[in-house]
Order: C-alpha cells, then structure tokens, then sequence
C-alpha cells in the first residue's frame, strides 16, 4: 500500500488527481427530471485546494459527492467524466467504489454532531474504515488515531479517544471527523460547509486544523461553503457556482482581486460591512429594561447572573457571544419561558410577569421572536395563510376577508407576492422562510422583536437581503430589536447597542461605536478577531497574535467567582483576575466595561 | 379522530375518489375491494343472508347443499348466514374499540407530551401498571369479575388498548413538542388544546395511522379469542371467534368449514394492512424515483 502511495505522490505533480469534464446532473422533482448542474469541468492536483462557492441551490454539495462518484437518492449523473487517478469513476463498479470512498476519498459533513454515532467511543469510529477495508489492524489504527490527535493538537490526544462523541465540545468534535477522514491516508477530500455552524472562534480552530491536514498530508482537498471569506484562507482555486452553471473559476488572488463576473462581486459585496446611520428617534424612550436578572435550568447553575441592561424605544441591541455565553437563556426569560430567580423584567415601564402563564394576551402580544431555523419554527403541515393568519385572528379578532386582506398586506410587506398564501413550507426557499416567520412576527403588531440568530443558517446574500428587511421595517414601523447573534459583522451592521454576554455575565456593553472600536474589552478583541478577512494569509496572522493564542480552542466555563475570562485572558493579571469580580467602569456614554484594566490602559 | 393525509382531503367527489382508486398499488386496490365487500355485507347483511341469525334449521352438522351453501353448524343454523352476521358483529365492534382505544390514548399520550412533568409521570405510571399485566389474563379477570356484557367488553379492550396506542403517542408527540413552531404557539398564548389538535397531531398522523391498521387487527383477533374462550360476544349472537370453537370437531373430519371464520379474518386483516400502507406512503411524502 505504502509503496503504491509513494508511486502515485511521484507521478502526482503534473497529473491532476482528480478530473471532472462536462459533468452534468440531474434531480428529481414534481416537474420530472431537471438539470442541476449543468456541465461543470474542474482539476484538482495533489496538495491543492479548490473552493466551491455558490448558495444553496447552486449544486455545490452534489458536485462535491459526485466527485467521490455518488449521485444522492433522486439524483442521477447523465453526462460527463469523473476521473479519480485514472479511473473512471462513471463506469466503475459499487464494490470498486466503495473501497475508494473509505480508504483513498473522504468526506467530511457539515454536522459533526450528526454524523458521529453517539453509542461509540470515538477512537472506535476512528478505526472502524481502516479496519473493515483491512487498511491496518486495529492496533496499528487506534496509534495511528492517537498520533493524528497529538498531530492536531487536541487535548490529551492519548486519552480523548476513549471519550463519548458528547464528551468533547462542538469544536473538537468537527477536528476528530477530520482526523477520522484522514485514517486510511486518503489522497483526496471532500470538506462539505464543516465550520459553517460554528461560533467564529471555534471556526478559527477547525480551519487550523483542516490546513495543518492539508499540509502536511499534502492531500487534494474540495472545499465547499457558501463564506468566501473562510475559503480564501484555504483554497488555491476558487470555482462561483450558481444554479447549477460554472460562473467563474480562477485562483483565490484573483477572484478576490479582480472577479471578472457581477455575481462574483456580488457575493463579495454581501460580506464587506453595510454600516447603519444611526437611529433618529429624537426623544430617547425606554422600552424594556432588564435588572439584574439571575436564571438557570432546574437545578443547575445560574446560566445568567447579574445581567442589566435596556433597549431604547427603535433602536436595535445586539447581543453577542459565543455558545454557552447564555445569549437564547437571556431570550427565554424575556419570553417567560424561562421565569428567572433573581431580578425582573420592566416594559413600558410596567413590571412584566416573570412566567409566560402569568403574562396576559396584550402583554404576550407585544413581544414576538423570530427564530434561528426558519425550518422547524413553522409547523410543515400549515399553509403561509394560517402561520401569518393564526395570530391576526388569535390577537386581533381578525377573520375571513379581513384576515385575508391583511395577510395579503403583510406579504408584501416582506416582499412576497400574494401567490405563496397557499404555499407549504416545503415549497419555500430558506429566505422566503424566515421572511414568512418576520410576517408572523409581524402580524401581531409587536414592540419588541427578539430575533435569535435569524441570519445564521442563511447564505450571506440571503442573509443580507433579510437584515435590509428588517431594517427597512424598523424604519418604517418604529420597532425595536433585541439581536442575539455571534456573527459579529451582522451585528456591526445592524446595531445601535451591543451587549458583550460571556458566560452569563455582561462583559462590556454601549453604544455600538464604543464597543467595537478601541480600547477594546479584552473578550471582545478575541471575539472581533475571530471574524475572518476576506484576504489571503489572515488566519496565520491571526493565529500568531496573543489573544488567539490565549483564546482559541477553550471552552466557555461558567465561575461562580473571579473573572470567567480569565483563562482565556492574554492580559489576564495573576491571582486577581481568578480571585475578584472584574469591577464594573461606567462612561458618560453608557459605556460600561467590566475589567481589572482601565480601558485607557487596554489600547 | 384521524384526519386523512392531505392528499385525500380533496377527495369530496365521487368522481375524484375514484382518480385515487385507479391511482393506487395493486395491493392498496385489493384491500379497498376486500374492505369494500366486508363493509357491503356487514351493513346489508339482514337483506344478503340467506337465514336469519339464529334460526334452527335443519340437523347438526350438515354437509355443503343447495339448500345450505357452507353447510349447517354444531346445532343445524345456517353456516354462510351465520359467518354474514358475524362480519357484521366482529367488525362493528373492533371499529368502535379501536375508535375508544385510538381517543383515550392518543389524546392523553399528546397530554402528556405536551405538558410534560408530573401530569406526564402520572398517565406513564398508569399505563406502565397495566401494560405490566398480560392483555389477555387482563381482560378474563375484568371479564370475569365484571361479567361479560358489551360495554364492559367494549370499555376493557379500549383500556387495554389505548395503552400501546399512548406509548407511541407520548413518544412520536414528544418529538414534535420539541420545535419550534410549537414554542411558537405557547409564546402566542395558545391553549393547550390549540397545541395538540392544530400543532402537534398533524404532525403525528402517520405514526398513528400505521398504528391504527395494526391495532384494529389485533382487537379483532382479541375479541375472536376472547370470544373463543366463551367470554367475548355472548351466543346466541354470531362472530367469528366463537364459531371456529363451535365447529371445530368439523376439522378431524377432514372439514374445512370451522375454517372460514379463521380465514376471514385474515383475509380483512391482510386488506386493512394494504390499505394503512399505502396511506402512509401517501401521507409521508415519498415520491417513487424509478
């Protein structure tokens, strides 16, 4: 195997490794066979990277598995050539491919939550492929497992693989797929969208990872995403897919540089920050105020603890973290789901019901949120005109033509047409889902929005036409916004105030320009950092600074004392720092800054 | 209590039921033909069978005839008359238990799920205890105790039943209470009846119905057993159950008349299964690719 190995590195540098020409597929849908992608060539040498870019829908994901010869249930490949090494991997036979696909191709999934076995130990999965295509025995597997750990700096790689897929956190999991996929030596990899779900920092981790492995394994790797940004760090080439059709194919440089087609600049556009001019709300009013709130779950800790903070009458707060920082807890105690131990809540300047049970319609009116995963926020089974229509009739009393006419009004207030009143939300597209769920928000004539993440699980063009939604319609409506995100150029763009939530404490909060320009609170430098730039060479600058140093690759940890950022903290002052509650500094501004540094001195 | 899958809404018109009807597998229109003719006979049988019920006509045991087509049974009644009646009987009455059994079960396992906490532990203890005790040494000692009148027959195979269909109620609704769209519908203030019927049941209709088709069978085969046993359906009324125990001498004749009863039950249980399959295609969405 090793000497087969050796040969094909050898005669790798002027054959591509891979070769698609004129690839064609087709899917399956209610209207027959229809093109998906749509003749689409691409070359792939050993040690290089190609990123494939488009939305969804563009065909990424299928061009990626087609590339391994794997056309998905109600796909079929019609035209083309796949040439892995020489064979054609169109005429090859199921067995012959399946020996390919776990030893020589792998795939990493988006999910690694999902695509681990919860009931096996990691090493165990690990070893599995290598094993039953009888790569290696299980001993030589597991060292192998165990030096690929320590290779990919986990921590305590010579134990982690005993542990249980829910034992490490999110970050680790997505590196020890990587790894998993690296098992049996594979020449080539397919990355499909592996950091896509994960925080900024986290991401940073993940795509250490993915380069070191690329590197020095010197592998052929496809890597598909919908964020440029996040590919330029990788990818020698870059392919802009959209429906289906090859738009541009050109080096990273260039492409970046000098894009030669409008969607590729478009979707450049779509990342660079849109800044929002301030809110003209001429008498500052407060609408909701929150006082020193203190929640958790059953009997667990508090997930929140001492959280203050207010929204203005129009204007937007974002609030940010990581995961675990306690961002959706602080949404389920505005919403009552949550009721919290300590402290209360004040809208309107009257004290609102800690328990969702105790709030009555109007005040359960007034509040709407709107949710992450437009998917699974409306039930599949009810058409648009009952999901917008329903709190038209629960709230206002609205029935037959009336709640017809205003469902109508509502529709195009999000710029759909009349014709999806009778849609599905299956036969929606992941935008005109959320939109669907700001029109249900709307509908009930709420003052506060509390929107969760709603731009997360969407393309960055999407998920842009969606923020210029929403600010179009706070504009117009007076409404006030509470965004929870982690996406920190979403939150530049659309906020008036930031709230800095790291493990359930407020670590810096203000006006958006205080925030987010220096002196910087020492979390939220690591968090800004964190945001990848669309050039080329910024994840080894980024990761060469001190704060990545310090502050990637560690796991947000609730303390009942000291500072929780502490041990992430580059500046972090010995004993102090673990021992005391960062004291808490007030600018006229409302600026508030909760560390042992003086802001002047943090420049 | 079961909604149609919403392909079969539309299916108001005569003209549109039977576009589906051509549409189906061949198995699903082989059990709507066997389910159709069980249904005629059951609902003309006083018009369709040739004797009455009960009546006395001729000697024990007599042999296929003009006179008799399936023969005379162990007291000389008419065997075709009887096995008309006895569709009619079994089949009524499995309907009305798994109708009682599907209501109490699933609006409580959708309870339970939807509410969670103790109002959950209490309906899940309640139905571990009885589940606990095997079905059928359950329903002789209720029977038995109680006596063997038909409420008390309908009321103890419901129970008994609704306690498999709240399993998987609780189970399948406690997945869908989960999403959001059901937080959704609590953060608006909707009641929990809101919840259940118009978020949660639409969502739970496909593993309920492969249920239903399956547990109609088996409170078919519970009361012919039952009836077996002599503590089902009381004679001189007709079912199935009974009349195999009645005739079942006939079989060390070489007779294969005792027979029938056996062999239409299965027949309809094979034809329920069909077409509950074939629903459930059509109500999961999967498109044929070929």
């Amino acid at each position: 195997m090793s000497a087969e190995v050796q040969i094909n590195n050898e005669r790798s540098s002027s054959i591509p490794l891979l070769e698609v020409k004129g690839l064609r597929i087709e899917g399956f849908s209610e209207k027959g066979w229809q093109e998906i992608v749509c003749g689409v060539d691409l070359q792939l040498k050993r040690g290089e990277v190609l990123g494939l870019i488009g939305e969804s829908g563009a065909g990424k994901s299928t061009i990626g598995l087609a590339s391994m010869g794997f056309a998905r249930d109600g796909c079929r490949i019609t035209e083309g050539n796949i040439l892995f090494d020489g064979i054609e991997l169109r005429s090859a036979s199921e067995e012959q491919k399946r020996k390919l696909r776990g030893t020589r191709i792998s795939y990493v999934a988006q999910s690694a939550a999902a695509a681990f076995n919860p009931a096996h130990r990691l090493l165990n999965q690990f070893t599995e492929a290598a094993v039953d295509h009888g790569v290696m025995s299980r001993d030589e597997a597991e060292n192998k497992g165990r030096g690929l750990y320590r290779r990919l700096d986990l921590p305590d790689p010579d134990r982690i693989g005993e542990r249980w897929p829910h034992q490490v956190s999110g970050g680790q999991l997505q590196r020890m797929m990587v790894a998993m996929a690296m098992s049996c030596g594979p020449d080539l990899l397919v990355f499909d969208e592996p950091t896509t779900a994960l925080d900024v920092t986290t991401q940073i981790e993940v795509l250490k990872t993915i380069k070191d492995v690329v590197t020095f394994q010197n592998v052929a790797a496809i890597y598909i995403t919908h964020d440029l940004a996040v590919v330029a760090q990788l990818a020698d080439t870059l392919m802009v897919l959209r429906y289906g059709n090859q738009v541009e194919m050109g080096t990273t440089r260039q492409i970046l540089d000098a894009p030669k087609q409008e969607y590729t600049s478009e979707l450049l556009d779509a990342r660079t920050r849109h800044e929002k001019l301030p809110s003209g709300t001429t008498q500052p009013e407060e609408l909701l105020k929150i006082n020193s709130i203190k929640a958790g779950y059953l009997n667990g800790p508090d997930i929140l603890q001492n959280v203050s903070f207010s929204l203005t009458r129009g204007q937007t707060v974002a609030v940010v973290g990581e995961s675990g920082s306690g961002k959706s807890t602080l949404a389920r105690v505005i919403t009552g789901l949550l009721p919290p131990r300590n402290g209360n809540i004040r809208f309107n300047d009257r004290e609102l019901p800690p328990a969702l049970k105790q709030r009555n319609k109007h005040q359960l009116r007034e509040v709407q949120m709107i949710y992450q995963m437009p998917d699974v926020a409306m039930n599949p089974r009810q058409r648009v005109r009952d999901i917008i229509g329903r709190p038209l009739s629960f709230y206002l009393g609205l029935k037959g033509k009336e709640r017809e006419k205003r469902t109508v009004e509502l529709l195009d207030q999000i710029e759909l047409s009349e014709s999806y009143i009778d849609r599905l939300p299956d036969e929606l597209s992941g935008g005109e889902k959320q939109r669907i769920c700001i029109a249900r928000a709307l509908a009930a004539e709420p003052e506060l929005v509390i929107c969760d993440e709603v731009t997360s699980a969407l393309d960055t063009i999407v998920a842009q036409a969606i923020l210029n939604l929403l600010q179009r319609l706070q504009a117009e409506l007076q409404l006030t916004y509470l965004f929870i995100s982690h996406d920190l150029d979403t939150v530049a763009s659309i906020a008036d105030q930031v709230v800095v939530l790291y493990a359930g404490r407020v670590a810096e909060q203000g006006p958006k320009s205080a925030v987010f320009e220096p002196p910087y609170h020492p979390y939220t430098r690591l968090l800004l950092s964190s945001v990848p730039e669309m050039r080329q060479g910024w994840l080894e600058d980024t990761l060469s600074t001190r704060e990545a140093q310090a502050g990637i690759a560690r796991e947000v940890k609730i303390t009942e004392q000291g500072c929780p950022f502490a041990e992430r903290c580059p500046v972090a002052v010995p004993d102090t720092c673990v021992r005391d509650h960062p004291p808490l500094q007030t600018a006229d501004t409302g600026h508030t800054f909760a560390c042992q540094h003086d802001p002047g001195s943090l420049l | 209590m079961l909604q149609t899958p919403d392909c079969c809404t539309h299916a108001n018109s005569m003209l549109n039921f039977f576009k589906i009807f051509l549409d189906a597998p061949l198995s699903a229109k082989f059990g709507l033909l066997v389910i159709f003719i069980y249904a005629v006979f059951s609902i003309f049988a006083p018009l369709l069978a040739p004797y009455g019920e009960t009546e006395i006509l001729g000697a024990a045991y007599e042999l296929w005839s003009d006179k008799f087509l399936l023969g005379t049974d162990n007291i000389g009644r008419d065997m075709l008359s009887r096995l008309i009646y006895g569709g009619r009987n079994i089949i009524g009455l499995a309907l009305l238990i798994t109708f009682l059994g599907f209501s109490i079960g699933s609006i409580t396992g959708m309870i339970a799920a939807a509410l969670g906490g103790w109002v959950d532990q209490l309906f899940s203890r309640i139905t571990d205890v009885l589940m606990a005790i095997p079905a059928l040494i359950f329903a002789l000692l209720i029977l038995s105790v109680l006596g063997t009148s038909m409420p008390y027959l309908i009321g103890t195979i419901a129970i008994i039943d609704s306690t498999r269909v709240f399993r998987i109620a609780r189970a399948t609704a406690m997945n869908v209470a989960v999403m959001d769209y059901v937080e959704v519908a609590r953060l608006r203030g909707e009641k929990l009846g809101w919840v259940m019927l118009k978020e949660i049941l639409p969502n739970i209709t496909a593993p309920l119905l492969a249920e239903f088709g399956l547990r109609f069978c088996f409170v078919f085969l519970f009361i012919s057993a039952l009836s077996f046993l002599g503590l089902g359906i009381q004679p001189p009324t007709a079912d199935w159950g009974s009349m195999v125990r009645d005739n079942s001498t006939l079989i060390t004749y070489d007779d294969i008349t005792p027979l029938l009863p056996a062999g239409a039950i299965a027949l309809l249980t094979v034809a329920v299964n069909f077409v509950v399959d074939w629903m459930l295609h059509k109500s999961s969405g999967l498109k044929d690719v070929s």
